[in-house]
């Protein structure tokens, strides 16, 4: 890592596994269960994010030192809520189909604990650049666990990866009737479509996660 | 003897290791163990773990039997049309209509044995803890509440779910908040709800044949009700069990000899039992006054199941089997006598609630117990809170 000194490659790294936004921080697990029965919705959220956290954190550490802290909540709020519109306006100029299925949870992302989270406990206190690199950083981990739930979901729930029919085609065509393996008598898991699905692929990932790496379970 | 010297030396030679546990399990499973307890006080009793298993095994053996010999009987009476004048001999127990049980029913009771087995003495061997017993009831309750033809392959995810985070996430045999069994139940219902409703999936052989000249189909009484049509059974059909459903709960005659027996051998509570049906029946009943007062057009899609007879709730579906079996497993259940009151009352209550109301599926008993699973921690606490105040009150009274 030329380009980073360690102590910067950190803040990239250590989200993405032993200091996940998700998994380890169990934060903005409400979009990881709500959008995530599609591969494509999830990268788009995680993009999405990315763009917010990345910007966002910028601009607070910009202005860290002329924020009245007692106003520093209503500030960050502004600051989010304009990103996140211009997100929305964006998808819905470009994919419209897409922000459709996102619906409510673009404008969402303003709640989300994480972007709130990394404001308060990161560019606060940080200058921009190391601001940037945890913004980026703490989206990754959140949209990595995002990706894997949603491959999962949308795999075994539809059959599908990002709208292609990897699994063979259920219906097919009238002479050969289903394809793949569908001609096997295989079937979607229509269970893994539902939210609760997500919470326990979420869980098994944790579950993964921590039996890998003792030190991160907590003593009781 | 050989096999319990070679299962013995096999023990002594993996003591330690990592596969310890599955020899162990092995060994105890058919041979009385060879240690003894050679220290600190100790209590002989004969209703360990395993022992309290078999009785609730040999409870649903009858059942078993039963759901062979019906699914072969649904099966020809679906074809052929039900026999004018029913005799059990020779339109029930015949050799045809169980070769059909057993070539359809047998092949979910090894899957199920085998896979969850394989499950728990792979986690025995992870964790590194001997193989506990827990799955013998579950892998036998699983076939039975099942519909006939459930593919094995989604069978046999189901179990692996069910055991995996039903079970083994919590701890393994009673640590568990949820009815393994029942989780099985709910994943394969929401997972492939094709399978597991409508009127194609009670009896063998009718998914494979829609569509075709030779379909035949067999809507079980709830499905009837539930379509607003009266159902085509009569009370003693219905208590005997003559009647479309999952494998094993149709037969409420046997169900109710298997829970007499539990009661007898104090292996189930009947607080458990006995709230469960009032809680039914008081549902039923509400129901009943509500179609009785006209509150209710004839019209209405909740029709056919709310003027449904209160009682006859207790014939039909699920509800006995779930309250007997699977409402009174001690692990999942309340455990303070008052407790198991108020979970049984709730269940039957719940169940009646769900089996009116669900507009997809005319049956609730799975959902019903599973809701109450996880109240039941929640009941015993203010069950034993409210005890506490009780006899602090009285002390305080005393030194008063």
């Amino acid at each position: 890592m030329g380009l980073l000194s360690k102590k910067d490659a950190n803040l990239i790294l250590d989200p993405l596994a032993d200091n996940n936004p998700i998994t380890i921080q169990v934060l903005g697990i409400c979009s990881a269960l709500a959008i995530t029965a599609e591969l494509k919705a999830s990268i788009v959220m995680a993009v999405s994010v990315m763009f917010v956290l990345g910007i966002g954190n910028v601009v607070i550490s910009l202005m860290r030192n002329i924020i009245p802290s007692k106003i520093r909540i209503i500030v960050q709020l502004v600051v989010v809520a304009a990103l996140v519109i211009i997100v929305d306006q964006v998808l819905k100029a470009f994919a419209y189909e897409l922000s459709k299925t996102l619906s409510v949870f673009v404008g969402l992302i303003i709640t989300n604990c994480i972007i709130m989270g990394r404001f308060e406990a990161f560019a606060l206190a940080n200058g921009p650049w190391r601001s940037f690199l945890d913004g980026i950083g703490n989206s990754f981990g959140y949209g990595l666990i995002l990706i894997i739930v949603g491959f999962f979901r949308e795999l075994l729930g539809s059959g599908t990866l990002l709208g292609f029919k990897v699994l063979g085609d259920p219906i097919g065509s009238p002479e050969t009737g289903p394809t793949g393996l569908y001609a096997l008598g295989y079937e979607n898991n229509g269970f893994m479509l539902l939210s609760p699905m997500a919470l326990i692929v979420v869980g098994i990932i944790i579950w993964v996660q921590r039996s890998r790496n003792k030190a991160l379970i907590e003593e009781n | 003897m050989g096999l319990k010297n070679t299962l013995h030396n096999l023990k002594e030679k993996y003591k330690g290791k990592k596969m310890a546990p599955a020899f162990n399990a092995i060994h105890t499973f058919l041979y009385l163990p060879n240690e003894t307890t050679h220290s600190g006080s100790h209590v002989r009793a004969a209703d360990d773990l395993k022992r309290t298993m078999n009785t609730v095994i040999m409870a649903l053996i009858p059942v078993l039997i039963f759901g062979m010999f019906n699914a072969g009987y649904q099966h020809y009476s679906a074809i052929n049309g039900f026999p004018a004048d029913f005799s059990l001999l020779n339109d029930f127990l015949t050799w045809d209509n169980f070769l059909v049980g057993l070539t359809t029913v047998l092949p979910l009771v090894i899957v199920s044995y085998v896979i969850g087995l394989a499950v728990e003495f792979i986690f025995a061997v992870i964790k590194g803890h001997e193989v506990e017993e827990g799955y013998l009831v579950t892998g036998m309750l699983v076939p039975l509440i099942v519909p006939i033809d459930t593919p094995l392959w989604m069978l046999a995810i189901a179990v692996i779910f069910g055991v995996v985070i039903g079970k083994e996430v919590f701890g393994g045999t009673g640590m568990n908040i949820l009815n393994p069994a029942l989780t099985i139940r709910a994943f394969l219902f929401f997972a492939y709800p094709t399978w597991m409703s409508g009127d194609k999936v009670w009896v063998h052989e009718a998914v494979e044949r829609a569509g075709t000249a030779d379909a035949i189909s067999g809507e079980t009484i709830l499905g009837q009700l539930a379509q607003n049509t009266d159902a085509s059974y009569s009370i003693s059909d219905m208590f005997f069990g003559f009647i479309p459903g999952s494998v094993g709960e149709t037969s409420t005659f046997l169900i109710l000899l298997g829970g007499l027996f539990l009661i007898f051998t104090k292996i189930a509570s009947w607080r458990i039992m006995l709230s469960a049906v009032i809680g039914a029946l008081t549902m039923g009943l509400i129901f009943n006054g509500v179609v009785s007062a006209d509150w209710i057009s004839e019209g209405s899609k909740f029709y056919g199941l709310m003027s449904f007879e209160f009682w006859q709730h207790l014939l039909v579906g699920g509800l006995a089997f779930g309250i007997v079996y699977m409402a009174t497993d001690p692990v999942t259940g309340s455990q303070t006598n008052k407790g198991k009151w108020y979970y049984g009352f709730f269940i039957g209550f719940i169940s009646v609630l769900i089996r009116v109301f669900n507009p997809a599926y005319p049956e609730g008993v799975f959902l019903a117990i599973l809701l109450m699973n996880v109240f039941a921690p929640t009941i015993d606490h203010y069950v034993v809170q409210s005890n506490v105040k009780k006899r602090l009150k009285r002390s305080n009274k005393a030194t008063a």
